[in-house]
C-alpha cells in the first residue's frame, strides 16, 4: 500500500480540464485518477451504465413474483416468462426514471439527495489527490452534523442570515477538525490513515449515540433519541423548491477545482500524491500537506452534513446521516477525483437512490436494494474500461489501464 | 535488533560521541509520554477507590462457588507501579529498542487493562456487590477475534502477493450469507463452512479477475466489491420469504444449524487458558490451524517465497522464471477460503440466520489488523486478538454504568488509535502492493 512512486499513467487530464491534454503531461497525479480523453470517458461511462442496467434487469426479473410463477410452467408456455420479465423490467426502470427526473418534485428530491453526496465526495476526492485514502467521511459528517445541529437548534436568538452562517461554519469547522485528527496523526506519527479514519468513524458513531442520549441533544421533556428540529433561521432558504444548499454544493465543487488547478496548495497536494519523496526533496513540507489535505477533506464532509442538517429543518437522529460517508467514496471514485466528475457522479447516485424508492412503490415492487447494486456495478465497470471494451467488442484504441495508479499510501 | 544494540553501545561507550538520531529521540519521548499517561490514570484510579473488594472468577461461566475476592486497590497500585517503572525505564533510556520495548509496551498495556477492570468493578453499591463479578474475558475474546483473524489472514496473503484487499468486508458478508443458506439447506453446520468458503472464493475470484486480468485500481475495486456485497446480500435476503409468507421456504433458506462448543478433552480443563482456547467451536479450531498454516506456507515453502517475491519485486521474480500473475491468483484465491470461513462466524458460527450487514465493519477491523500486524500472519493475529479483548471488555463493562455505555463502545476503537499512533507508528507495506504487473 505505498503511494511512494509516481503512477504509471501520469497525467492530469480530467473531465473538467480537457484543454490541458495537449502535449506530454507533467507526471502529477493523485491516486486513482483517470487519464483518458473526454470522449473516452463519456463512452466508457455510458457503456458502464448500460451494462449495469442489463445486469440489474436480470436481477429485477428473478426477484419478481409474477416471473417466478411463470417460470413454474416454463416448459408448457415459455412466452409468459419472457413477457412478464419484460413487463417487470420496463415498469421498474420507467418508475426509476420517473421517480428521479420525471417531474419537478422528483428533480427537487434528486438534487436534495445529491447535494451531501457531492460535498462529501469532493472531500474524499481531494484527499485522494494527496495520495490519502479517506475512509473517514462518515465520521467527519457526524462530527459536522453534531456541531451544525447544536448551533442550529439552540442559538435561536441570532438574526436570520447570521444563524445559518454560524451553523454552517460550525459544521464545516467540526468536520475539518475531525478529519484533521487523522491528518495530524499521519503527519506526526505515521499512523496509517486507513486505520485511523476507520477507527474515527466508529468513535464518531458512538459519540453520536452518546450525544443523543443527553438532554442537550433531546427535545425538552422527551426521552426520545432525536434532537429538536433546526430553527427556521438556520435553514438554507428555498430556491425554486429546493434548498439553496445545492447551490453551495456546486460552489464547493468550483472551489475544489480552483484549489486543485490554480493554487499552490493544489500543486503541492498533487505533487505529494504523485510522489511524496520527490515532493519532500523539492522542498515541500509533506507532513503539512497531509494535515491540510485531511483538514480540507473533513471540512467538505462537514459541509455535506450541513446539507442534511440545514437543508430542511432536520432533527438529528442516528439514521439521519445514513451511509452518505461511504457512498461518498464511490461517488469520488466514479467521478475520477475531478470536481466536475464528482458533481455528475453525485447527481447520478442521488437519482438512483431517489428512483430506487419509487421502484419499490411501482407495481413491479422491485426491492430498493437494487439501487445499491446498480451503483456498485456502474463504478465497477467504469473502473475497468478494459472489461467494457471486451464485452462490447470495442476496438482497443489505446491501452490505458484506468486507475492504474497505486492505491493506498503508507 | 543488532542496530539497536549498536546504538546503545555507542551511547554508553566512554570515548564514543553521544550521537542519537532524532527519530530515536522522538520514539523515546513518545514512549515516556504514553507510559506517563497510563501511570497518571492508574494513580487516579488507585486514589479514587473507597471500597476495594472486587469479586472475580477465573471461569467465564456463572458459578458463585468459583468466585474469589481480591483487593482492587492493591491490584491497581501494582499496575501503577508497572507503568511508573516503564516510564522511568524509558526516561533513562534503558529499555533496548525492538522486542524488549514491544514486550514492555504489551505488559504496561495489559497492566492498564487489569487496573482499569479492577477500578471499574470496585466501589460497588452494597446490595449489588455480589452480582458484579470480573469474569475471565479470554474465551469471549478468542471467539470475537475469530472472524477478524481469518479475514486478516486473507488480507495478509493477498497483500504479501502484491494485491491490495480492501474487500475483506465483502468476503466476510458473502461468506456469512451463503454459510447461512447452505447450512439451512443441508441441515448441517459443516455445509455452512463449505458455503462460506465458496462465497469467499467467489468474491476472491472477482477481485482476481478485475485486479489481475483487467488491472483495475485495487483500492477502487475493494470499495466497489464491498458495496456490491452489501447490495447483493441485502437484495437476496429480501428474496427469502418471511416465515409468515412461506414457512417451508423460509425454513429451507434461513434456519441454519449453528455450531456448538466442542471441548478438547483434558486441554479444556487447564485453568484460565483451557476454556479460552480449547472449549470453542470448530470454527475457532480451524482459525488456529489457519494461522499456523499461513505462517508455514509463507515462510517455509517455495510457494510462500514466491508469493513474497512477487509482492516485493514482481519484475525480479519474473526474471527468475516465476509466473507473477499465476502466483498472485493462487494467493488471492487461498485468501478467499480464509475470508469466507471468517464470514461463517457471523451466522453459522454464532447467532444463526443472516441479518442485513451482518459483519458490521469487521472486515475493516481485519484490514486494520493486517496493517497493525505489519503484514505478518502472527502479527495480524495478535492485533485481531487485541480487538477481540476490547470487544469483550465492552460487553463486560456494559453491565454496570460507571461509564456511559456509548463511550464504552468507542473504547476499542480509541484504544486502537492510541496503539497505532503511540506504539506502532509508521509501517512498511510490501513494495509492490497494489501494482498490477504487466509483462514486457
Amino acid at each position: 500500500m505505498t503511494g511512494d512512486q509516481p503512477s504509471k499513467d501520469g497525467a492530469t487530464g480530467t473531465a473538467g480540464q480537457p484543454e490541458k491534454r495537449t502535449g506530454p503531461e507533467p507526471r502529477l497525479v493523485g491516486t486513482g485518477i483517470f487519464s483518458a480523453t473526454v470522449k473516452d470517458t463519456i463512452v466508457t461511462t455510458v457503456l458502464a451504465i448500460i451494462l449495469a442496467l442489463l445486469i440489474g434487469a436480470v436481477l429485477i426479473a428473478i426477484s419478481n413474483s409474477d416471473v417466478l410463477d411463470a417460470l413454474g410452467y416454463f416448459g408448457v408456455y415459455p412466452w409468459d416468462t419472457f413477457t412478464r420479465a419484460g413487463d417487470a423490467i420496463w415498469v421498474s426502470y420507467t418508475s426509476l426514471l420517473k421517480g428521479s427526473i420525471g417531474s419537478l418534485d422528483a428533480i427537487q428530491a434528486t438534487l436534495a439527495k445529491s447535494a451531501p453526496l457531492i460535498c462529501a465526495g469532493l472531500g474524499v476526492a481531494l484527499a485522494f489527490k494527496a495520495g490519502l485514502f479517506n475512509i473517514g467521511a462518515q465520521g467527519q459528517i457526524i462530527a459536522g452534523a453534531l456541531a451544525a445541529g447544536y448551533v442550529g437548534f439552540t442559538w435561536t436568538s441570532l438574526p436570520i442570515g447570521l444563524h445559518l452562517l454560524v451553523s454552517v461554519v460550525a459544521g464545516v469547522v467540526a468536520g475539518g477538525i475531525y478529519g484533521g485528527i487523522a491528518g495530524v496523526l499521519k503527519a506526526r506519527t505515521g499512523a496509517h490513515e486507513v486505520i485511523t479514519t476507520i477507527m474515527l468513524n466508529h468513535v464518531a458513531g458512538f459519540a453520536l449515540a452518546y450525544a443523543l442520549a443527553r438532554e442537550i441533544y433531546q427535545v425538552t421533556g422527551s426521552d426520545e433519541r432525536v434532537s429538536p428540529p433546526v430553527a427556521d433561521s438556520a435553514t438554507y432558504p428555498s430556491l425554486l423548491g429546493v434548498h439553496s444548499g445545492v447551490v453551495v454544493a456546486l460552489l464547493a465543487a468550483m472551489l475544489v477545482w480552483w484549489i486543485l488547478e490554480r493554487s499552490t496548495l493544489g500543486f503541492e497536494l498533487k505533487a505529494v500524491g504523485a510522489n511524496p519523496d520527490a515532493a519532500q526533496t523539492a522542498g515541500m513540507n509533506v507532513a503539512k500537506v497531509y494535515t491540510v489535505a485531511m483538514l480540507l477533506a473533513g471540512a467538505f464532509a462537514g459541509l455535506a452534513a450541513t446539507m442534511q442538517i440545514n437543508g430542511d429543518q432536520a432533527q438529528i437522529s442516528d439514521t439521519l446521516i445514513g451511509t452518505i460517508g461511504f457512498d461518498a467514496i464511490t461517488v469520488a471514485l466514479l467521478g475520477r477525483g475531478s470536481p466536475l466528475g464528482t458533481v455528475l457522479a453525485g447527481l447520478l447516485f442521488g437519482a438512483l437512490q431517489v428512483g430506487g424508492v419509487s421502484m419499490q412503490a411501482s407495481t413491479a415492487s422491485t426491492p430498493p436494494e437494487l439501487a445499491l447494486v446498480l451503483q456498485s456495478l456502474i463504478v465497477l465497470f467504469v473502473a475497468a474500461p478494459a472489461v467494457v471494451r471486451h464485452l462490447v467488442r470495442l476496438r482497443d484504441e489505446k491501452q490505458d489501464s484506468t486507475f492504474a495508479a497505486k492505491g493506498l499510501s503508507a | 535488533m543488532s542496530i539497536s544494540a549498536d546504538s546503545t553501545e555507542l551511547r554508553t561507550a566512554p570515548d564514543a560521541p553521544r550521537v542519537r538520531d532524532r527519530a530515536d529521540l522522538r520514539r523515546q519521548v513518545k514512549l515516556v509520554v504514553l507510559f506517563a499517561i497510563a501511570a497518571v490514570i492508574l494513580l487516579l484510579f488507585a486514589l479514587s477507590i473507597d471500597e476495594p473488594t472486587v469479586r472475580y472468577s477465573l471461569s467465564d461461566v456463572y458459578d458463585p462457588s468459583q468466585n474469589h475476592d481480591a483487593n482492587g486497590r492493591a491490584v491497581v497500585w501494582v499496575t501503577f507501579a508497572l507503568a511508573a517503572a516503564a516510564m522511568l525505564g524509558s526516561l533513562l533510556n534503558v529499555i533496548p529498542k525492538g522486542w524488549p520495548t514491544a514486550l514492555v509496551s504489551v505488559v504496561v498495556g495489559l497492566g492498564f487493562y487489569v487496573g482499569l477492570t479492577f477500578w471499574y468493578f470496585a466501589d460497588q453499591p452494597g446490595d449489588l456487590a455480589s452480582s458484579f463479578v470480573v469474569t475471565n474475558p479470554l474465551p469471549q475474546a478468542v471467539n470475537y477475534a475469530t472472524p477478524l483473524v481469518l479475514g486478516a489472514l486473507a488480507g495478509v496473503l493477498c497483500e504479501r502477493a502484491g494485491v491490495i484487499n480492501i474487500a475483506i468486508e465483502a468476503q466476510l458478508l458473502a461468506g456469512a450469507f451463503f454459510a447461512s443458506v447452505a447450512s439451512s439447506m443441508a441441515f448441517s453446520s459443516a455445509a455452512g463452512l463449505l458455503g462460506g468458503i465458496l462465497a469467499g472464493v467467489a468474491f476472491a475470484a472477482l477481485l482476481g479477475v478485475f485486479a489481475l486480468k483487467y488491472q483495475v485500481n485495487q483500492v477502487v475495486l475493494g470499495v466497489v466489491l464491498i458495496a456490491l456485497a452489501l447490495g447483493l446480500t441485502d437484495f437476496l435476503l429480501g428474496q427469502i420469504p418471511s416465515s409468515g409468507e412461506n414457512k417451508d421456504l423460509n425454513q429451507l433458506l434461513s434456519a441454519p444449524v449453528t455450531m456448538e462448543k466442542v471441548p478438547l478433552g483434558a486441554l479444556a480443563d487447564i485453568p484460565i487458558l483451557g476454556s479460552a482456547l480449547f472449549n470453542q467451536t470448530v470454527l475457532v479450531y480451524i482459525m488456529y490451524v489457519s494461522v499456523i498454516l499461513v505462517w508455514f506456507l509463507l515462510y517455509h515453502t517455495t510457494w510462500g517465497l514466491r508469493v513474497r517475491a512477487v509482492g516485493e519485486h514482481p519484475k525480479a521474480a519474473d526474471t527468475v522464471g516465476i509466473r507473477v500473475n499465476r502466483v498472485r491468483w493462487s494467493a488471492v484465491l487461498l485468501g478467499g477460503v480464509f475470508a469466507g470461513l471468517g464470514g461463517v462466524f457471523f451466522t453459522v458460527g454464532s447467532t444463526g440466520a443472516f441479518t442485513n450487514n451482518a459483519s458490521n465493519g469487521a472486515g475493516f477491523m481485519a484490514l486494520a489488523a493486517v496493517i497493525m500486524g505489519r503484514w505478518h500472519p502472527v502479527g495480524a493475529t495478535c492485533a485481531a486478538l487485541f480487538f477481540g479483548l476490547m470487544l469483550t471488555t465492552q460487553d463486560q463493562f456494559g453491565v454496570m454504568t460507571k461509564f456511559p455505555t456509548e463511550l464504552l463502545g468507542a473504547a476499542p476503537y480509541l484504544a486502537t488509535l492510541i496503539a497505532v499512533a503511540g506504539v506502532i507508528g509508521r509501517v512498511r507495506p510490501p513494495a509492490a502492493d497494489g501494482e498490477p504487473y504487466v509483462k514486457g
